[in-house]
């Protein structure tokens, strides 16, 4: 669906990364985790095309006077990395967007009791809240959040809040271990003997690396991939990433909008350039 | 009494002259969610090809300023599942649908026009011959006016629909290549395709695009699009299609002016799913606010 959002609240919640809270019609309650929105920035041609983010939270806001209905609202996470994400962080509450959503295809929770490992590299915890909202239901859930420094890991109260026994790394050792997260989950995997199933997203390379983890140690993983796109829909054909059967002859190109963004890491090729980061 | 929005290309009849263009809508399903299809005037299919398509490397887009550069290589399905995929949904729509294609050699061309003509959703045929961003997608018939009028030649027999042809803007004299293309038998031509362009990545030392150069297209084209319609409109009989950057109902009756009977909206879908119905509907408030009965009075009808 199409809609207008009114914005309630845009915070730099971490150096660099935003967090915004926007209005919605109520069928946004349905979207799934894993879902995207793409938000036109402004009614200008500058910048002219939507910007993708992964839905972080969806909810109900009471609003404080006495009879008021209960407004719909949509979360988005992000980092500014560029003059749309740089403009979306100037605007604030009572500001106006234009929201397509809820987009592409959603996390195949997984049976319950199951351990789930969430995997998120920077604002790739984005699209990994609502997940981790919708496992605590019925299974025990664990984040392995990493990033280059303490400031590039997000919103972990959040995540502990629902339960979630959260584990941190960061390159410059500022927050948790020192080094890449995908260590931390291997620790984990080392003490359960390889039991669960993963979710991940983040930087191209820690996804590539925990699609190796899974594989090598036969663990079912999903991971929702970035890409650059300018329709959402699957028409303009710009965010494919590489299948798992993909090389130059046989060439098996997936969209990441329409297709993903979560895909199975069964189904996609590692080895080579997947731009997908 | 609500002005009169039909026009008309070739025989094929519309209910107003907004159609959205090649590449930039799918096959009509994928906005059919955003869009009322039986709002517009028609809808253009992606560029189709005899053997399905990849398509090229990531990235394939990059955003520019007030347009984009796209080279995703002519990625499509292949007549075939065309037919068995696609073509059931065009079933439903009571809006023409009008095939885009290309190919490397006339004959393929020839073919795959031959492939179109026999399916009966199909109302129209466009042909690429302007593809900037495969070495034989089209661009090679799209920049010689002789290698153009042989592939138009070769569809012409192989076709009774109205034939359209997509004129690429990187040339040097577009005029030139439009009455080759009339000549040998076109009913119509589509004017333009993307211009090529380039975009680089400072910090990097290399270009965004995996395939170095794309095809621009969005409202930074748009002075270059008018300006390439009015001169091909002028020189030819057939009626031309306008492209290029038109974001607005007051960017499509431009269009009209310079001598477009019918416009086709591209980018502006990406930024806006239901772009090509607002547009249409825009016109008509537009030709209902200054009293005019009908669009088709507004073609060519630029002054001074």
């Amino acid at each position: 669906m199409q809609f207008k959002a009114m914005i309630l609240d845009n915070a730099e919640v971490s150096p660099g990364y935003w967090r915004m809270r926007m209005t919605a019609p109520p069928e946004i309650l349905e979207a799934q985790p894993g879902q995207f929105v793409m938000v036109r920035v402004n009614p200008s041609i500058d910048p002219l095309i939507r910007r993708p983010f992964g839905v972080f939270d969806v909810g109900l806001h009471q609003p404080a006077y006495t009879g008021a209905a209960p407004q719909p609202y949509l979360e988005i996470l992000y980092r500014v990395v560029g003059k749309g994400t740089a403009m979306l962080s100037a605007l604030h509450g009572t500001d106006l967007l234009d929201i397509i959503a809820p987009l592409g295809s959603g996390f195949d929770c997984g049976p319950a009791g199951e351990e789930k490992l969430i995997v998120g590299g920077g604002v790739g915890l984005a699209p990994l809240y609502l997940l981790a909202r919708e496992l605590v239901k019925d299974s025990p859930v664990r984040l392995f959040a990493g990033g280059r420094s303490k400031d590039d890991v997000l919103c972990i109260t959040e995540f502990e809040r629902l339960g979630v026994e959260c584990y941190t790394a960061t390159e410059d050792g500022s927050l948790g271990e020192q080094g890449f997260v995908t260590k931390v989950l291997e620790q984990r995997l080392d003490t359960t003997g390889n039991k669960g199933r993963i979710f991940a997203c983040g930087p191209h390379g820690m996804l590539q690396a925990v699609a190796g983890i899974a594989a090598g140690r036969h663990i079912p993983c999903q991971v929702s991939l970035e890409g650059y796109m300018a329709c959402g829909v699957g028409a303009c054909l710009g965010c494919v990433c590489q299948g798992a059967n993909h090389s130059s002859e046989t060439p098996d190109y997936r969209c990441v909008c329409s297709e993903g963004p979560v895909f199975d890491v069964t189904e996609l090729k590692w080895e080579g350039a997947c731009h997908a980061t | 009494m609500q002005p009169d929005m039909s026009v008309e290309i070739a025989g094929l009849n519309l209910r107003n002259p907004v159609m959205t263009a090649s590449g930039t809508f799918g096959y009509g399903e994928e906005f059919s969610r955003y869009v009322d299809l039986e709002a517009i005037g028609a809808f253009v299919t992606k560029g189709l090809s005899l053997k399905p398509r990849a398509g090229n490397p990531t990235p394939r887009i990059v955003e520019t300023p007030g347009g984009m550069l796209n080279a995703i290589g002519l990625q499509n399905v292949g007549v075939e599942a065309f037919i068995q995929k696609k073509v059931p949904f065009l079933r439903t729509v009571n809006t023409p649908a009008i095939a885009n294609f290309f190919g490397s050699t006339p004959d393929e061309y020839a073919e795959l026009a031959g492939r179109l003509d026999a399916i009966p959703e199909v109302a129209a045929l466009e042909v690429n011959i302007s593809c900037p961003n495969v070495k034989q997608g089209g661009i090679v018939f799209g920049t010689d006016p002789g290698c153009a009028a042989s592939v138009v030649t070769a569809c012409r027999a192989a076709t009774t629909k109205p034939l359209i042809v997509k004129l690429s803007p990187n040339v040097t004299d577009i005029v030139e290549m439009a009455q080759a293309c009339e000549e040998a038998g076109a009913d119509a031509l589509s004017v333009i395709n993307t211009l090529t362009g380039m975009a680089i990545d400072l910090e990097r030392r290399r270009p965004v695009l995996a395939n170095v150069t794309g095809g621009l297209s969005g409202p930074a084209i748009k002075p270059v699009a008018l300006r390439m319609v009015w001169q091909v409109a002028r020189a030819v009989t057939v009626p031309v299609i306008g492209i290029g950057g038109i974001m607005s109902a007051t960017d499509a009756l431009e269009f009209l002016l310079a001598g477009a009977t019918a416009v086709q909206v591209g980018t502006a879908s990406f930024v806006n799913p239901g772009a090509a119905q607002e547009i249409a509907e825009g016109m008509q408030q537009w030709l209902a606010e200054h009293g005019v009965a009908t669009v088709r009075s507004l073609i060519g009808a630029l002054e001074g």
